[in-house]
């Protein structure tokens, strides 16, 4: 079980970290997206994966760790509203510049 | 007598003149005298105790006690020596410049530095802390570049102004640098402990680029060859500054810290070379260029870095006497120095140049001065009976004393007597060019006028200090320079023998020097014309060429790694994140911690290869961007099923939840963009880019599994026991959002409602209408609004708010709490949007969002200040069991007051945020605000 969350820890991460690296705003938010998704769960996994024993009081004898989980809650929430922020600029710059590279120009090449 | 109160005393009177801007300069100086004199006075008083042979006084006050850094301050001989001539040559200065800006009115700033400067300087002589120390020399080399660009309106003194606090300020960097290893080295940054534990020091791995680093320090301050060219330049300031910054003080805190660290540095064969080579060629650099200067001050400039590399030599050579013969030459050469620096500015003032070329025969109009010039050009050159006389025949016979290496032994001897030559033309120049040499040649400023007497006082009282010292040379050197002597020894140490100055050879050597430098003189004419042959070296042009190339350079790194892509910052922060925990993972011998690995389920092995699949879909399809969003909804469900699988219902329930929305979200945006993105890339960037990608997965892969391999340690077990007793909830997720960390939630939910008015900020004159037609003629759906969904819809928003109540409810508790109702109302609300349309909803909706999420902070903050009233510190909880007839037993805490506020906050940050972007797809657009 511990492999497998690895290693789609892992093959969230590739997916993220390589749509970031792309050139236009949508594709950079999706792999940031991807990429909150892998490090929510990262962080998710240091409380190690217990099944079937949340974290409340007197209802199983060990309960999961409830610390990383009310960091990671609200994390989703966190970046959800840095998901739309990033929208929102996404947009405000696509329209004032009349494309939607990330650098604001060079629509047709990559720069490096 | 506290030692700071000299240091304060002139530190506060700078305020003085600066409250005093724009009255004349008669009433600043007698103003800025008065912290001087009395500093003079308050020094002047020990001068018997370190005269008596005390021991170092030493006074601290605690200032930063961890970090070794103290307000301690040292006075002993050698700090009392520099110490007096500040404070004594200060007042003088000031008398000075009382006359020399007479009828100026923009005086004050003058005043206010010079007495910034005194305090800086006394600092430096008087610390007994080395950090201490480096503060107040980074301070004069502030001053300095102000007051070398006083006159800042002159191209020419700003340009000199940056020379100087470029190669000083950089020289304090290096020296800082080595301060820091000595203090290592030591194990104290303090001086007395410093100077105790030379051996030590000189034994460690760092000698050598310690003594380099303090070395560059010291060299850059006293303006030694290379460094020496920013003095000249420095010339541009006012005269009263060039006599007392550039001549008889600051420029000797480099000397002074060479002669302090003495006992900590000191007698190595590096300290040998590099002190008495540089001091060499300082030396004779200096006195060989003054001759050739026409300018006045630019003659006296080279002449004192000239007898700075004198000094400097002395106090490299290591024959026994040579500090008392460096520190004694060191008093005579402020006591000639600033005079003829005070003449050159009284003849400047008088005749409108400082051409020698131009001002002759200056007898004839200011005779007194001419007299006083004379004693104070006499003792430069060294004259029988004059006080450099004296100091010349001392470092002749020093320089006789050498006994290693080989080639010190005839060179040094030799090297002297002739730069001894050069100083004697050159000071027979000075005081012949300007007073005799026939008559004046077009003088701007006719007839010069010779200074009032009264103004002369303070040339005259140097004059007669001078002429004291060679008369009583003994006297003054027992009270003054051998208590600073042993001092900068450490050591006791025999006193210097007066009587034994006469040997032959010293005698022998002084004497050719007189005579050569008479000759020298005599046959200047063709000297300058040969001279003036001769291609032109001027430093500064290497010096800017130096500036110019490392600005370019560094433009050019900066324009490498900075070029406004995005691309190429996010390529460099992750490969460097790649290759630094690449390096630090290599070492890391066992990922598997050994912990038993839990069994795998067929159900769980689906759901993680459809989340990957989801996943790489999100990759191979991100040309097409609608499929691409549709495949993240699905790698975002999937991730909810994951924290499901493993007990985390409540972010299983907020993961739901904002899944929706961030997949609206994006849906809105998209309907804005292009619907694909062009393939750009070449194959060479796709391939490195999933180089990247793919290693730092592999990071992240192993590194999880290695965690998750390992026995947990938790501090969670503190929570799990402490939920009920002292958060009043057993669900324990939610009793820490909102009470054992709820102060982070506070900033959480401050957060949230920032991100969201900034993107009410941004949406406010977005004009979105006219693009979505331009590139999108084809919209997504005919109907927009569908009859069935806006049925369901209506039919399900009591339901969907009566859960979302529940679910806040019973957060406490179970599975639920604020955040998440919140993110439910705000589903329940977005889907009435969608179904009706936003005029449609708007029309039925309260949309005070703004407000709403304003309410939600203040509510959660002044649930914390509450707990104030009641003595407890901010956001503690209270709970209690209450019992109501018919509804029956049931709990409260105020931590439910709390997540009400992170309820409100949570619905309206989600609101406002789709509202403004359902907003821009309407005809009206952006002329209505929403929220």
């Amino acid at each position: 079980m511990e492999l497998l969350y690895a290693i789609t820890l892992g093959v969230l991460t590739t997916c993220g970290v390589y749509l970031l690296l792309r050139a236009r705003t949508f594709t950079v938010i999706l792999g940031l997206t991807l990429l909150s998704h892998a490090v929510n769960l990262y962080l998710f996994a240091s409380g190690r994966l217990v099944a079937g024993a949340p974290a409340i009081v007197g209802l199983t004898e060990h309960s999961a760790d409830p610390l990383p989980q009310a960091l990671v809650l609200t994390a989703i929430v966190i970046g959800f509203a840095m998901t739309a922020f990033v929208v929102v600029l996404a947009l405000k710059a696509a329209v004032e510049l009349r494309n939607d590279h990330v650098d604001g120009e060079n629509p047709d090449e990559d720069r490096a | 007598m506290p030692l700071v109160l000299i240091i304060l005393l002139p530190l506060t009177g700078a305020c003085l003149p600066a409250l005093l801007q724009g009255r004349s300069s008669r009433l600043l100086a007698s103003v800025a005298a008065l912290p001087a004199l009395f500093c003079l006075l308050l020094l002047l008083s020990w001068l018997p105790h370190v005269m008596g042979g005390g021991e170092a006084v030493v006074q601290r006050l605690a200032w930063l006690p961890s970090l070794g850094l103290d307000v301690a301050f040292r006075l002993d001989g050698l700090g009392l020596l520099f110490a007096l001539l500040i404070t004594g040559i200060g007042c003088l200065i000031l008398l000075y410049a009382r006359y020399y800006f007479a009828g100026s009115d923009t005086s004050a700033r003058f005043f206010t530095l010079i007495l910034l400067f005194m305090a800086a300087m006394l600092s430096i002589v008087l610390s007994e802390n080395l950090l201490f120390m480096l503060v107040f020399w980074e301070l004069t080399s502030l001053v300095s570049f102000l007051l070398i660009g006083y006159h800042s309106h002159d191209h020419a003194a700003r340009l000199g102004a940056r020379m100087s606090l470029v190669i000083t300020g950089g020289g304090g960097l290096a020296l800082f640098g080595g301060v820091v290893l000595l203090g290592q080295a030591a194990g104290s940054y303090e001086l007395t402990k410093v100077l105790e534990a030379g051996d030590r020091i000189r034994a460690h791995e760092h000698y050598g680029l310690m003594l380099n680093l303090i070395l560059l320090g010291a060299f850059t301050k006293s303006a030694q060859f290379p460094f020496h060219l920013w003095l000249p330049h420095a010339m541009t300031a006012p005269t009263p500054v060039s006599a007392y910054l550039h001549s008889a003080t600051m420029v000797k805190a480099g000397l002074f810290l060479v002669a302090r660290l003495h006992p900590a540095l000191g007698d190595t064969s590096l300290w040998f070379h590099l002190i008495t080579l540089t001091g060499m060629v300082t030396l004779m650099l200096g006195a060989f260029v003054a001759m050739f200067m026409h300018d006045m001050k630019g003659l006296l400039a080279y002449s004192t870095v000239s007898h700075l590399g004198l000094i400097m030599l002395l106090l490299g050579l290591g024959t026994p006497m040579a500090l008392a013969a460096a520190l004694f030459h060191l008093l005579c050469h402020a006591l000639f120095k600033a005079p003829l620096f005070m003449m050159a500015g009284y003849v400047d003032r008088a005749t409108g140049t400082r051409d020698m070329r131009r001002i002759n025969g200056m007898w004839r109009f200011m005779p007194a001065l001419m007299v006083l010039s004379g004693i104070s050009a006499a003792a430069m050159a060294g004259l029988p009976l004059m006080s450099g006389y004296l100091s010349k025949k001392m470092l002749f016979g020093e320089s006789l004393q050498v006994t290693a290496p080989d080639w010190a032994v005839v060179v040094i001897p030799l090297w002297v007597t002739l730069a001894g030559l050069f100083s004697v033309a050159y000071s027979i120049r000075i005081f012949h060019n300007v007073f005799f040499n026939g008559r004046p040649v077009d003088l701007p400023v006719w007839p010069p006028v010779s200074p009032r007497a009264a103004a002369l006082s303070p040339i005259a009282l140097l004059a007669f200090a001078t002429l004291l010292v060679g008369l009583a040379p003994e006297a003054f050197y027992a009270g003054l320079v051998h208590p600073a002597f042993a001092a900068a020894r450490q050591a006791m140490v025999t006193p210097f023998d007066f009587a034994t100055l006469g040997g032959r050879l010293p005698m022998l050597m002084s004497l050719f020097a007189l005579a050569g430098g008479a000759l020298f003189y005599h046959f200047r004419d063709p000297l300058f014309r040969l001279h003036a042959r001769l291609p032109e070296v001027d430093a500064k042009e290497i010096f800017d060429w130096l500036m110019r190339r490392t600005i370019a350079l560094s433009q050019q790194r900066v324009f490498q790694l900075e070029n406004g892509s995005l691309q190429r910052y996010l390529t460099f922060i992750m490969a460097t994140l790649v290759v630094l925990v690449g390096l630090e993972l290599g070492g890391v011998t066992h990922w598997d911690g050994g912990v038993a690995l839990a069994p795998l389920d067929p159900l769980t092995l689906l759901a993680a290869v459809l989340l990957c699949l989801a996943a790489i879909g999100v990759v191979a399809f991100h040309h097409y961007r609608l499929p691409a969003l549709l495949l993240l909804g699905v790698t975002g469900l999937f991730v909810t099923v994951t924290f499901a699988r493993f007990s985390a219902p409540d972010l299983a329930l907020t993961q739901l939840m904002v899944e929706v929305m961030a997949v609206v979200i994006m849906m809105l945006a998209l309907s804005f963009l292009p619907q694909t993105s062009p393939r750009g890339s070449s194959g060479f960037r796709m391939g490195r880019d999933l180089a990247i990608a793919g290693l730092m997965g592999i990071g992240v892969a192993a590194f999880s599994y290695a965690i998750l391999t390992r026995p947990q340690q938790t501090i969670s077990d503190f929570f799990l026991v402490n939920s009920v007793p002292g958060g009043g909830g057993s669900n324990v997720v939610n009793v820490i959002l909102v009470d054992f960390r709820g102060f982070d939630t506070l900033g959480e939910i401050t957060v949230l409602g920032i991100a969201a008015v900034a993107v009410f900020a941004f949406t406010r004159d977005l004009h979105l209408k006219e693009r979505v037609v331009e590139t999108n003629p084809m919209h997504w759906v005919a109907e927009p609004h569908p009859i069935m969904l806006s049925t369901v819809a209506r039919l399900v928003l009591p339901i969907a708010l009566l859960v979302s109540a529940y679910i806040f409810l019973r957060g406490h508790n179970l599975p639920g709490g604020g955040f998440i109702a919140g993110l439910i109302t705000a589903v329940a609300l977005t889907l009435q949007y969608m179904a009706g349309g936003l005029v449609w909803a708007q029309a039925r909706m309260l949309t005070a969002f703004r407000p709403l999420i304003g309410a939600g902070v203040l509510i959660a903050t002044f649930t914390g200040l509450g707990s104030w009233l009641f003595g407890f510190p901010f956001l503690t909880s209270a709970h209690g069991h209450f019992h109501l007839p018919l509804v029956g037993e049931f709990e409260l805490a105020t931590a439910m007051l709390f997540d009400l506020g992170v309820y409100a906050t949570v619905v309206g940050a989600t609101l406002l945020i789709l509202a403004n972007l359902g907003k821009l797809m309407t005809v009206a657009g952006p002329g209505k605000e929403i929220g």
